[in-house]
């Protein structure tokens, strides 16, 4: 379960960076394009998108944690030839 | 046959003697005498004497083929005396038979002597023999030969004596017979001549015939009286010898009975008859010969008197007619009437004459009648005496001879009576032996099988006592043999089972230790190869135990799947385990914020505690700290009691347990299996300690 504890952190920083440079990007780009753009300039809105990201990684990554029974399933995909 | 020829003429002659036939059959055979009388005396006297011998022999003789079966009886006097009779018969046939009347009269005065005492010997010597067979248990019999020589030595005495007797009685019996037929013979012919002279004197006189017929008549008249004379003087001669003879016979029978032989007795009564008989027969023929002398005397009154008229008559008619012829008959044809006239009146006067003599005699009639009843009446009492007497004399005879002859037969019947008695008596007397014998015999036989059966029923306990004891002792030893048989085959068994045991002890053991040393070869971080092989190895060799069976089932599948873990790799990664549970120990349900984690993570730097700690005995809430308890555990797990450090671990609660969960479950594992793997050995060694048995 140690292993488990070390990959769920890593999981959880890994998501919470991507979440968060994801929706901050994401939000950036919007607010650019949206009238919201009055509000502030990109870096503003990164920093509001790379913070609403971190938050939701932070809450995502508290969650997991709260819950630690719930198991993360991969896809595997299944070669055809391999049958 | 000849000897039964003579006797039937015998008995035939001896039948007329008596006069049982009709009175035919005796006249003819009187007649028979009468007409063999011309013949030779002395040849008759012979043959007489032949036949009546011969008779008596064959009387003998037929009585003793009659009764041949008393010759089988020893103890009677009658049978032996017919075996002495035919003896004596044989015997006596040999001597000539003429001499024999002579022999037997010689022998009679000597026998009479030797008859009286015989008989009472005789009896006595019966008596005797009586007694004897009455005690015949107590005095010794006399032995059958003597008593039967002796008896039949009497006998034939006896026998003797009687058959001369006999003879003599016979022969006497025969002449008498004989001379009272002859004399019967000759009273008949008296009777019948002066029949015949009677009849021809009536005849003579009735008749009124020519002279010369009467003449012949008168002839014959005296040629009849002559005869009847004649007769008469040998019917008288002959009276006289048979009364002699009658006498001579009696004296003999007397002289029989006085010699008191018993068997004799018949023939004594029987000659006693006959005589009698001819007596009385003699009488008789005396009696019609004087009835009709009587009625001759009467008749030839008569004639005599007729003559007499007649003689007168004719005297009267010569003297009135001299020129007549005497002859009546002539008369008739010659007379004139004249000589009928003086005839009829001669007659006439004639005719008053014999009615005056007739009134005279008529008055003389009473006194003649009554001297003549007179006469009569003394004459009929003459003959009436004389008859009374005779008749008496024979009824009295008659009387005594059926006295006698009862008195035989009583006697006979007495005899019978007091031999069937003796007979009864003899075979009550066997049969009472008879009885006695049984019931003793039944006695013994019953005491013998007493005694038999004790004996045997003895013998038989006996027999079964020793045969008891002999198969007990025989069962003993088979049982002491089968126990230690069975014994030693328990042991066998219990030996080939024990070491059937320590072979699988051994094996177990060994299976246990490859199990143990496949413990052992977990290498640093990498588990030990899977104990299945092992496991299998120790289920097999443990198949019939169920404990071990029990303990090889409860390892844990994943100790058999994949292995467990060495202790020193679980130390190891204690260690790691131990930082993380430091790292999270603040993080449980409540407190497990990310925030939270990051104090943890503060705290775990921040706070220092001893890494060992001697954990106490009993624990107190305080020390359920996650700090101490690592503590404590890692204390443990340097002393190598990975159990109590399990327990510590197992005391963290919230995130640290989580994170030390798959640790402890490891821990858990190894721990299971080694308890598994030591209970096994231990017991592996205690079964192969037990099964290995000191020597």
């Amino acid at each position: 379960m140690a292993e488990e504890h070390g990959r769920k952190w890593d999981r959880c920083l890994a998501d919470s960076a991507r979440t968060g440079f994801g929706v901050g990007v994401v939000f950036s780009r919007v607010s650019f394009h949206t009238r919201i753009a009055s509000l502030c300039r990109p870096n503003v809105a990164r920093c509001v998108g790379s913070g609403m990201g971190l938050g939701m990684g932070y809450s995502n990554c508290q969650h997991d944690f709260r819950s630690p029974y719930l198991l993360h399933g991969h896809m595997v995909k299944v070669d055809q030839f391999s049958w | 046959m000849d000897v039964k020829r003579i006797c039937f003429t015998s008995l035939s002659l001896q039948k007329c003697l008596c006069g049982n036939g009709a009175a035919q059959p005796m006249q003819s055979c009187r007649r028979y005498t009468s007409a063999g009388d011309s013949g030779s005396v002395a040849g008759k006297i012979v043959a007489a004497s032949l036949l009546t011998v011969g008779g008596g022999v064959g009387g003998t003789i037929l009585y003793a083929k009659w009764d041949p079966k008393f010759r089988a009886k020893p103890v009677k006097v009658e049978p032996l005396q017919i075996s002495s009779v035919s003896e004596a018969s044989k015997d006596s046939k040999q001597p000539q038979q003429m001499k024999e009347k002579k022999v037997a009269k010689e022998e009679k005065p000597p026998v009479q002597q030797e008859a009286p005492p015989l008989p009472q010997t005789i009896e006595a010597e019966e008596c005797k023999e009586c007694e004897h067979e009455a005690h015949a248990h107590v005095v010794k019999e006399r032995p059958e030969e003597v008593v039967s020589a002796r008896l039949a030595a009497q006998d034939r005495a006896e026998h003797d004596l009687l058959s001369s007797l006999s003879a003599k009685l016979d022969d006497t019996l025969g002449s008498s017979a004989k001379l009272t037929l002859q004399a019967i013979g000759a009273q008949e012919a008296a009777l019948s001549a002066i029949a015949n002279h009677t009849s021809k004197l009536k005849e003579a006189m009735d008749a009124e015939g020519p002279s010369d017929k009467t003449s012949a008549q008168w002839r014959s008249l005296e040629d009849a009286l002559n005869e009847r004379s004649r007769a008469a003087d040998e019917a008288g001669a002959a009276l006289l010898k048979a009364k002699e003879e009658l006498e001579k016979l009696r004296k003999v029978i007397n002289a029989a009975k006085d010699s008191k032989i018993d068997a004799a007795r018949p023939q004594i009564l029987a000659a006693e008859e006959n005589l009698h008989s001819m007596v009385v027969d003699l009488d008789r023929a005396v009696g019609k010969v004087q009835t009709a002398q009587m009625e001759a005397k009467i008749v030839s009154q008569y004639s005599e008197l007729v003559n007499e008229a007649k003689a007168q008559f004719q005297k009267e008619l010569d003297s009135i007619t001299p020129e007549i012829q005497a002859n009546w008959k002539g008369l008739t044809g010659k007379l004139s009437p004249d000589d009928l006239n003086s005839l009829i009146a001669h007659a006439h006067r004639r005719i008053d004459q014999l009615n005056r003599e007739l009134a005279e005699q008529r008055v003389r009639e009473q006194i003649h009648i009554e001297a003549a009843l007179d006469q009569q009446r003394l004459e009929n009492q003459k003959t009436l005496d004389k008859a009374v007497g005779t008749a008496i004399s024979h009824s009295r005879e008659q009387m005594r001879l059926e006295q006698e002859k009862k008195i035989e037969d009583v006697r006979e019947v007495m005899e019978a009576e007091m031999r069937t008695q003796l007979r009864r008596q003899a075979a009550a007397h066997t049969d009472h032996l008879r009885d006695v014998l049984k019931v003793q015999e039944q006695e013994l036989r019953a005491e013998a099988q007493e005694v038999l059966s004790s004996k045997l029923m003895e013998q038989e306990t006996n027999y079964r006592r020793v045969t008891q004891d002999q198969l007990d002792a025989f069962t003993l030893d088979m049982n002491a043999a089968y126990a230690r048989l069975k014994g030693i085959e328990e042991a066998i068994d219990s030996h080939v089972v024990a070491e059937e045991e320590a072979r699988k002890a051994h094996q177990l053991w060994l299976s246990v230790e490859a199990l143990t040393y496949s413990l052992k070869t977990a290498v640093a971080d990498s588990p030990t190869e899977p104990l299945e092989t092992a496991a299998k190895a120790v289920r097999e060799s443990c198949a019939d135990n169920e404990f071990a069976v029990a303990l090889a089932s409860a390892l844990p599948e994943e100790s058999l799947s994949r292995g467990i873990y060495s202790e020193a790799s679980l130390r190891a990664r204690f260690y790691q385990i131990r930082g993380l549970v430091r790292r999270v120990a603040m993080i449980n349900e409540t407190r497990n914020s990310l925030y939270q984690y990051f104090l943890s993570y503060l705290q775990s730097v921040l706070l220092f505690e001893p890494e060992q700690l001697a954990p106490p005995t009993k624990l107190k809430p305080e020390d359920l700290d996650t700090f101490k308890l690592l503590s404590y555990a890692t204390y443990s797990i340097e002393r190598g009691d990975l159990e109590l450090a399990a327990k510590f671990i197992n005391q963290l609660t919230g995130e640290p347990r989580r994170v030390a969960q798959d640790w402890l479950k490891e821990a858990r594992l190894t721990l299971e299996t080694r308890q598994v793997v030591n209970l096994l050995s231990a017991y592996a060694n205690a079964v192969g300690l037990g099964t290995t048995q000191a020597p």
